[in-house]
């Protein structure tokens, strides 16, 4: 068995909040292999966004570690760190908020490019073609605006430039959960279509449960920073443990529908 | 023998002044007394449109045709007496440095006529009936100092504190974790039963509307594409439309999306 893509040992991070301290990670250790999608549920506050935060390092961890393909990430600066941080993307739930609201498609796509130095100048119009197609894309879109297109398309847009640099791993914050559910079913596709074909690892962060059953392999229950219980994703989900899995659980709408869909 | 207290005739709603694409075209639809009635659809569907158009909420500019009878009357109800309304971010509708208790005092104060000290004594009952913890307290509490879930309390308490006969809850329960938002359904089917009132639910999902509601009406572009009780729609549904939503949701025994793998451990 070859080491995991991503481990994380003894994370830990406190937040002072009006005189009082929150543990929003507390000593979190957990391993992400190639290809491998784990997801982080729990309610509000239970510390999910923090950890996939801390594992980007859009917030210093007050301890433990962070290795990622085959280093320890956190101890990486400069060139060495820009040149990894390829190797790990993110999508976020608001794509206007995430990325420049009023840039064009092709200017979104551009920047990884450009920035990784991955594609000539004459060369990334091709590229961005290239990406948009992946995604489910005409190309035609290359010129519009952001808040021009479909939430949507929106999102595929953030897939695409998340997929520009060739990542490894790519940590998924709620990026399905404001999308209608109609169009939710084909992201979701989408990213298992990329996952298989270029062997994508993903963290997902989620709070709803029936996606993360379908979508996961393995999952990881959080409470107040630490978790409470963690498994394969259908095992944990189909007959919970801990208290806050049985309460998580019991709160999901059901949907009882008797007649056979044909 | 009395008609409905709701009875939506023809209506249509264009926030554009050439009317070429209505956001709301052509609905008909009633909501009886006391009768929980969940309207879903996805963005675009108009189904906002729709609660904001009943509630009278609809900015000065939009064309509104077609007819609204409130109790077989054409006059329109008054916002907070005669309709509570719930909007999904609670910290966008609550007044940020006004204490929670005067908040909800004002709406008794004003459509009651009640004098302020029964009128704070009326919002401190209604911060007990919503479950807010330490009530007293609470009373003097600032929207920030609570979190997102008691917001929403306060909301719904000033919501009913007229004791309107409709409650509106445009996607009341879209912004909080689903613990809390089994708990905020909870307590609006609780609410709406103790007081007799109406429920107009509006939410994108199929599921929370199937758990709460006697009816479900389905939007979709601006139309009703279906409307029928919540089992019919679910169990046998009429539109293809309709089908597709619940074929698209994803409940916790839907098929998983990705095939057995190697990846058990931990």
């Amino acid at each position: 068995m070859s080491d995991p893509l991503l481990a994380v040992s003894g994370l830990t991070k406190r937040f002072r909040r009006s005189g009082t301290t929150v543990i929003a990670a507390d000593n979190i250790s957990l391993s992400i292999s190639g290809g491998e999608t784990l997801a982080l549920a729990g309610p509000s506050g239970s510390g999910k966004s923090t950890i996939a935060r801390l594992i980007l390092r859009l917030i210093e961890p007050d301890a433990g570690r962070v290795d990622f393909d085959g280093g320890d990430f956190l101890a990486l600066h400069g060139a060495a760190l820009r040149a990894k941080r390829a190797r790990l993307q993110m999508v976020f739930q608001d794509p206007l908020a995430a990325l420049n609201p009023r840039a064009t498609v092709a200017r979104v796509l551009d920047d990884p490019l450009r920035i990784h130095g991955l594609a000539s100048r004459g060369e990334r119009p091709d590229r961005i073609a290239t990406l948009l197609e992946r995604v489910g894309l005409s190309p035609d879109l290359a010129g519009r605006h952001l808040h021009e297109i479909s939430g949507g398309q929106r999102q595929r847009v953030a897939i695409a430039r998340a997929i520009a640099t060739k990542p490894s791993l790519i940590v998924l914050d709620e990026a399905v959960s404001a999308l209608d559910v109609s169009v939710r079913g084909q992201i979701l596709e989408l990213l298992l279509d990329l996952q298989r074909t270029e062997r994508i690892a993903y963290l997902f962060v989620s709070h709803d449960l029936g996606v993360v059953r379908a979508f996961a392999h393995r999952v990881i229950l959080l409470e107040g920073g630490r978790i409470a219980e963690q498994g394969d994703a259908r095992a944990v989900i189909d007959n919970p443990q801990s208290t806050i899995g049985k309460a998580l659980v019991a709160a999901v709408p059901r949907l009882t529908r008797t007649q056979d869909r044909s | 023998m009395t008609g409905p207290l709701v009875s939506i005739r023809n209506l249509s709603v264009s926030y554009r002044r050439d009317a070429s694409s209505p956001s709301l075209g052509n609905i008909d639809l009633d909501i009886a007394a006391g009768e929980r009635l969940a309207i879903i659809g996805e963005s675009g569907s108009g189904k906002s449109t729709l609660a904001l158009a009943i509630a009278g909420l609809l900015p000065p500019t939009t064309a509104v045709n077609g007819a609204i009878l409130w109790s077989g009357q054409p006059q329109l109800p008054r916002g907070g007496r005669d309709i509570g309304f719930v909007f999904q971010d609670a910290s966008a509708s609550l007044d940020p440095v006004m204490a929670v208790g005067r908040q909800i005092a004002e709406v008794a104060h004003t459509h009651l006529g009640l004098g302020w000290p029964q009128a704070q004594s009326r919002a401190l009952d209604l911060l007990r009936r919503v479950r807010l913890p330490e009530p007293e307290t609470a009373l003097h509490a600032y929207p920030h100092q609570l979190s997102g879930g008691q917001r929403q309390r306060v909301a719904i308490a000033a919501a009913i504190a007229a004791g309107p006969r409709l409650l509106i809850a445009d996607e009341a329960t879209s912004a909080l974790d689903t613990i809390v938002q089994a708990d905020i359904v909870a307590l609006i089917r609780q609410l709406v039963a103790e007081d007799g009132m109406a429920l107009l639910f509006v939410s994108h999902d199929i599921a929370l509307a199937a758990e709460l509601a006697d009816r479900i009406a389905v939007f979709r572009s601006g139309e009703m594409v279906e409307l029928g009780t919540a089992d019919a729609v679910i169990q046998t549904p009429q539109h293809a439309y309709t089908k597709k939503l619940l074929d698209a949701h994803i409940g916790l025994d839907a098929a998983p999306m990705i095939a057995a793998t190697g990846h058990g451990h931990v």
